[in-house]
């Protein structure tokens, strides 16, 4: 909310420097988001003192050589007066009415080399005012619009300020930025300061926190002429959504623009002026934070002429019937639901309750006598209306946040006072006030020690008391240590004694409570063990040359679809995700399933500027549970490899491409360290190159798989790859891992026996896996034998079509004694003969 | 005798110390201590002396020829030491080259924050608490003290699922209700962090999800000083020693009194710079007690428990920290952004 200062004042004395009244309210919870300064010193636009003053204009005459401008003489104070060339379209409504001294008309009036905003430019640009004949007729000073003076956007005419009753005692002369110089804050209405949604709210909070009296505008309203009573009578159907219903009637309304001071007002606010009657009506919105609505009265009464036409007016609040549409004042028809509180009479409807008015009873410019609406609604009512409707108003936001049935009689009052004063209205006698439904204002007991326990402050029941008096509060003392505390009628926030806390918080000033260490019993310390071994995986990956990515959890299904080519099994069945039902984007609809889409997506931007690619991500995917609410937000974790094996370098050739065993190197080095004891077998899926495709198990269990990815997959990421290129990358259940490891394992002892290498070259049938020829070796070397390492593979050549060779070193060491060669060649031939037996394995020759 | 094997020293000296390489230096080795050197000559020229003259000669033939020995040595050591340098000198490289460039892996900079963070409360006695991001509308507002229609729904931009009452968390507060009633009744001192998600434009200053990290602390003397204390802690190891704190009260639905805590600039030093928008504080958390209605709802009654609560966000400090404009980097995972951490 825009708040000017120079409004507020009215309302409580401001004598701090604008950065200390911006602390103040920012440290009590009314955030100032922006800081506007107009004229004064500081502004964009400064107003110099001696240059830009207050003009009285004495008479307006046609420009003798130009139809489109006319020649003002205006007094500035100085000895002689000065005619100002202007083309301001609403000077030329003065012209022959001759001497204008006693209209006591003013405007801002700029001297030779006063510095101003351009008012015909889009931009705010400034430019200093120099003299110059304008058709004939030397000019050197202006008469300004707010625009030229950066006061708003307004450039329709110049400032024309008609001195009235209600003006402060203008001079000519008088410096423009002792008058007009200002400072508006932007004030951030968050939910529980709705209170603060308008001057006299912010007033309130302003003076207590400085310790000041609000000077409440008058509510007194003067009453004349028939009984409003007689002509008007007010039903309400549900008071639970319609707690009061306040009117007043005014006859006799002049429909003019609103005074000078008002227009300043509204727009230093935010708000554009229409005419006296409505800029009334947001006046005293702005003003004390009442929203209130004015009907066509004269419409009202025709309407009741059909059925009363000897009695009053009937105006019902109640509930739409099936089916009921109303018009509202914008033009839109809304087709209304259940829960629409509408204003009506006996015939249709008029408004939506709080929301907006309705078109046929609207005010026309042949208005003359209008009835007044203040009323109080439920909050939560308008805040679905007002959702449901699409209507945002100035109304409905302070509706929707809670404004107290004690207000809207206030308000009333206030406006209907002002459309006398102003638009030259009688008031009608007597209020229309239908009030069934008073709310009941609750005392909270307080105690002092709750307090201590919440705030850490030690204050005693006196302290207590007199900073909640500075916010209205009414304050009991129940006992030494208790008080009773009701909240003012504006402080519909108030629920409990945890709000009071809050309050004696903000009063005293968060920042004086002291700082001070826990010192409450620590929990069961437990750690958690899932996070703790997710976050080593990460470390190991790191080390291991792998660079973490986080993707996006939300993504589409066609995108997930890729990774499953066209006609495979999978394919074919529907998947039932987590869906979005009010999604911002096409390509953010469900929660991911798998995670490799968004890495596939991920290597695919990247595969435009890089030449290796290493990435995984660790998260979470949303798997839909059959007869669970929530899904399974199963972790896991994926990898990604591509491109180069080694960075360019200026030194060696490259490396060549990663390929499968590359991947496994990353996977072999994470399980050793975890001493997770997996197996690889050839497996299929369909997103993986066949034969180039590995299930990764613990015993029988299935941890995930890994492999070359298919390349109608890769094609289908967009990833930009070499000839002969493969993409690897490998999905696993990270709980599947996590839950394999074990928390303790042995250690392996270090023996001092010498160890004896022996190479065995061996030729298989080409289909033997390599593991199975481990398996056999290791079986067989048996306690002796200490490690089993491939380090040959060969194919082609002397070896037969349909076989390969196999050569591995193999250590032995005995725990206990220095091996001979004949217990080494005993352990060989032992392996031999069962590699023979088992796989038909055949020494190399 | 004796003056011709003085001469002789002093003369093999000065040669030894001319010599400039190795070669030279063997060459006056064979000449001088050598099978057939100058010094063997001498010796056998003892014969032609008296007997009363012999001891003394040989004795001072003895350290010459050690001395000349050791200067030798001495030499040789002194001359292979500066071949070796002048021979290291001749091989050098540019040093300037770029090394063998490694493959380097990397956590990501958004983990690296959430590892500070678990660090810091870690030391202070919180623990980590996961809890779903796919929630109920129960634990995301209404047992958060959001009834429905609140106005408060209105500051989370909330996506709906097919499922009225489930939700995409708006916020990692939800967890609070779940620690408290997976704790009841041991005193609660947790971290809860993760992925949210808000109906937001992804543009620079928004996104669709970004991470929290909840903090929860329930007890039986906890109060707005403690929070304070600790988040002033928290501020100072997260942001610099040196560092001061702001609360200033505000609004959440689950905390009465709330409060955002500020912490001075350490760009500018509070000094007023285009980071902080020359205010020299920075918004860092939102904080308060939590409400009595939600320590209700999740097991602990509020006469006898209070307890603070503090949200912050892991992507505004790693922004703040490295001036890091444009939110969309942190999910983008482009490596010429990831590396740089």
């Amino acid at each position: 909310m825009r708040v000017p200062l120079s409004w507020l004042k009215d309302y409580v004395d401001i004598n701090l420097p604008v950065e200390e009244v911006d602390r103040l309210l920012t440290n009590a919870g009314l955030e100032v988001k922006s800081i506007d300064t107009i004229g004064l010193p500081g502004a964009e636009l400064e107003w110099e003192a001696d240059k830009v003053v207050l003009g009285q204009i004495l008479k307006v005459e046609q420009h003798p050589n130009a139809d489109r401008l006319v020649l003002a003489t205006v007094e500035y104070g100085a000895e002689e007066t000065e005619i100002v060339v202007t083309g301001a379209p609403n000077l030329f409504q003065y012209i022959g009415e001759g001497d204008l001294t006693d209209r006591q008309l003013y405007s801002a009036y700029a001297l030779e080399g006063a510095t101003l905003y351009d008012g015909h430019s889009e931009e705010l640009k400034k430019a200093k005012l120099k003299g110059r004949s304008l058709r004939g007729v030397y000019n050197r000073s202006m008469l300004c619009s707010e625009k030229e003076l950066g006061i708003s956007d307004e450039h329709e005419g110049i400032i024309i300020i008609e001195k009235d009753e209600n003006s402060p005692d203008y001079q000519a002369g008088t410096p423009l930025v002792e008058l007009f110089g200002d400072v508006v804050l932007e004030i951030d209405i968050i939910p529980n300061i709705a209170r603060c949604s308008s001057m006299v709210g912010v007033a309130r909070e302003y003076a207590a926190l400085t310790g000041q009296p609000v000077r409440y505008p008058s509510y007194d309203v003067l009453m004349e002429g028939p009984d409003a009573n007689a002509r008007v009578k007010v039903r309400t159907e549900d008071p639970e959504l319609n707690p009061r219903f306040a009117a007043l009637i005014i006859d006799g309304i002049e429909r003019k623009p609103s005074p000078y001071w008002m227009q300043h007002r509204l727009r230093l606010a935010g708000q554009r002026p229409i005419g006296v009657v409505v800029d009334i009506s947001n006046y005293v919105m702005l003003e004390m934070g009442q929203p209130n609505h004015t009907f066509d009265y004269d419409f009202l009464r025709r309407r009741a002429d059909q059925y009363a036409p000897e009695g009053p007016i009937e105006i019902i609040t109640r509930l739409p019937h099936e089916g009921e549409t109303l018009v509202t004042l914008d033009g839109v028809t809304h087709k209304l639901q259940p829960h629409n509180i509408l204003v009506t009479d006996p015939i249709s409807n008029l408004s939506v309750g709080g929301v907006m008015g309705g078109a046929d009873s609207e005010i026309k410019p042949e208005t003359t006598s209008v009835l007044l609406e203040a009323a109080a609604w439920n909050f939560i009512n308008i805040r679905k209306t007002a959702t449901q409707l699409g209507i945002h108003t100035e109304a409905a936001f302070r509706f929707s946040r809670g404004v107290h049935p004690s207000q809207a009689l206030l308000g009333a009052k206030r406006a209907a006072e002002l459309l006398r004063r102003l638009a030259g209205g009688t008031v009608a006698q007597g209020i229309i006030d239908s009030y069934p439904l008073v709310p009941a204002a609750e005392p909270i007991t307080l105690n002092a020690t709750y307090v201590r326990r919440l705030s850490g402050l030690d204050l005693s029941t006196e302290e207590i008391a007199t900073l909640l008096g500075r916010l209205e509060f009414d304050v009991q003392t129940a006992d030494s240590e208790h008080l009773l505390v009701t909240a003012p009628d504006h402080r519909l926030d108030i629920e409990g004694a945890h709000d009071l806390v809050e309050e004696v918080c903000r009063m005293y000033g968060y920042g004086r409570i002291p700082s001070t260490a826990l010192s409450d019993n620590l929990p069961p310390q437990r750690g958690n063990l899932a996070l703790e071994q997710e976050e080593r995986i990460k470390d190991i990956l790191v080390q291991a040359g792998v660079q973490e990515t986080i993707g996006v959890r939300l993504t589409s299904r066609a995108v997930e679809a890729l990774m499953l080519p066209k006609g495979s099994a999978q394919d074919a069945e529907p998947k039932r995700y987590v869906t979005i039902t009010n999604p911002n984007s096409p390509d953010r609809v469900v929660m991911r399933q798998t995670l490799m889409a968004g890495l596939l997506e991920a290597t695919a931007s990247n595969s435009r500027f890089q030449e290796r690619i290493a990435l995984f991500e660790v998260g979470p995917v949303f798997l839909v549970q059959e007869e669970q609410q929530l899904p399974n937000e199963q972790m896991r974790l994926a990898l990604v490899m591509t491109g180069q094996r080694d960075l360019s370098s200026w030194q060696d050739g490259k490396a060549g491409l990663m390929d499968f065993f590359d991947l496994k190197g990353v996977l072999e080095r994470l399980f050793s360290i975890l001493h997770v004891d997996v197996s690889y077998e050839a497996a299929e899926h369909p997103s993986f190159r066949p034969g180039r495709t590995a299930r990764v198990r613990v015993g029988k269990n299935v941890l995930g798989y890994m492999g070359e990815l298919h390349p109608t997959v890769v094609e289908a990421y967009g990833i930009r790859t070499e000839p002969k290129q493969g993409v690897m990358a490998a999905d696993f259940d990270l709980n599947g891992i996590i839950s394999r490891i074990p928390a303790l394992f042995p250690f392996k002892p270090i023996y001092h026996y010498p160890a004896v290498r022996e190479d065995l070259a061996l030729v298989v049938s080409a289909d033997t896996a390599a593991t199975e020829v481990e398996a056999v070796i290791k079986h067989v070397g048996g306690f002796l034998l200490q490690s089993v390492q491939l380090f040959d593979l060969y194919e082609g050549g002397q070896i037969a079509a349909g076989q390969k060779s196999l050569a591995y070193h193999l250590v032995f060491q005995s725990p206990s004694k220095t091996l001979t060669d004949s217990d080494v060649r005993r352990q060989r031939e032992r392996i031999l003969k069962q590699l023979e037996k088992q796989i038909g394995a055949r020494l190399r020759e | 005798m004796l003056a011709q094997l003085n001469e002789l020293h002093a003369q093999s000296i000065e040669r030894l110390n001319q010599s400039t390489a190795t070669a030279e230096l063997e060459a006056w080795y064979k000449e001088t201590l050598g099978r057939k050197g100058s010094i063997y000559l001498l010796t056998r020229q003892v014969g032609g002396l008296s007997p009363e003259e012999r001891p003394a000669f040989g004795k001072q033939i003895n350290i010459v020829k050690n001395e000349l020995q050791a200067a030798y040595d001495s030499r040789l050591a002194e001359l292979k030491g500066s071949e070796l340098q002048a021979q290291m000198k001749s091989s050098a490289i540019d040093v300037t080259l770029p090394g063998r460039p490694q493959p380097k892996g990397g956590l990501h900079i958004i983990s690296q924050t959430m590892r500070d963070i678990y660090r810091i409360f870690g030391d202070m006695g919180f623990q980590i608490f996961r809890s779903p991001e796919v929630e109920t509308d129960a634990y995301n507002f209404e047992l958060l003290n959001f009834p429905p229609h609140h106005p408060a729904r209105e500051m989370q931009d909330t996506f709906y699922t097919s499922d009225e009452d489930v939700i995409l968390r708006t916020h990692t507060s939800p967890g609070q209700i779940r620690a408290m009633r997976a704790y009841y009744p041991e005193p609660v001192r947790v971290i809860l962090p993760g992925m949210v998600y808000r109906n937001e434009q992804v543009n620079a200053r928004s996104h669709l999800q970004f991470t929290q990290v909840e903090g929860l602390a329930v007890g039986e003397d906890i109060s707005m000083a403690d929070l304070k204390g600790t988040l002033t802690d928290f501020a100072r190891r997260m942001f610099g020693a040196g560092r001061e704190t702001r609360f200033r009260a505000s609004y959440f639905p689950f905390t009465e009194p709330s409060a955002e805590m500020d912490v001075t600039c350490f760009v500018c030093e509070a000094k007023g710079c285009q980071l902080c928008k020359y205010t020299g504080w920075l918004e860092i958390l939102g904080c308060g007690m939590v409400h009595p209605m939600v320590l209700r709802n999740g097991g602990y009654d509020p006469e006898k428990y209070t307890g603070f609560a503090f949200g912050l966000g892991p992507e505004r400090i790693t922004m703040l920290k490295y001036g890091i404009t444009d939110i969309r980097h942190f999910w983008e995972n482009d490596l010429r952004f990831l590396q740089q951490f």
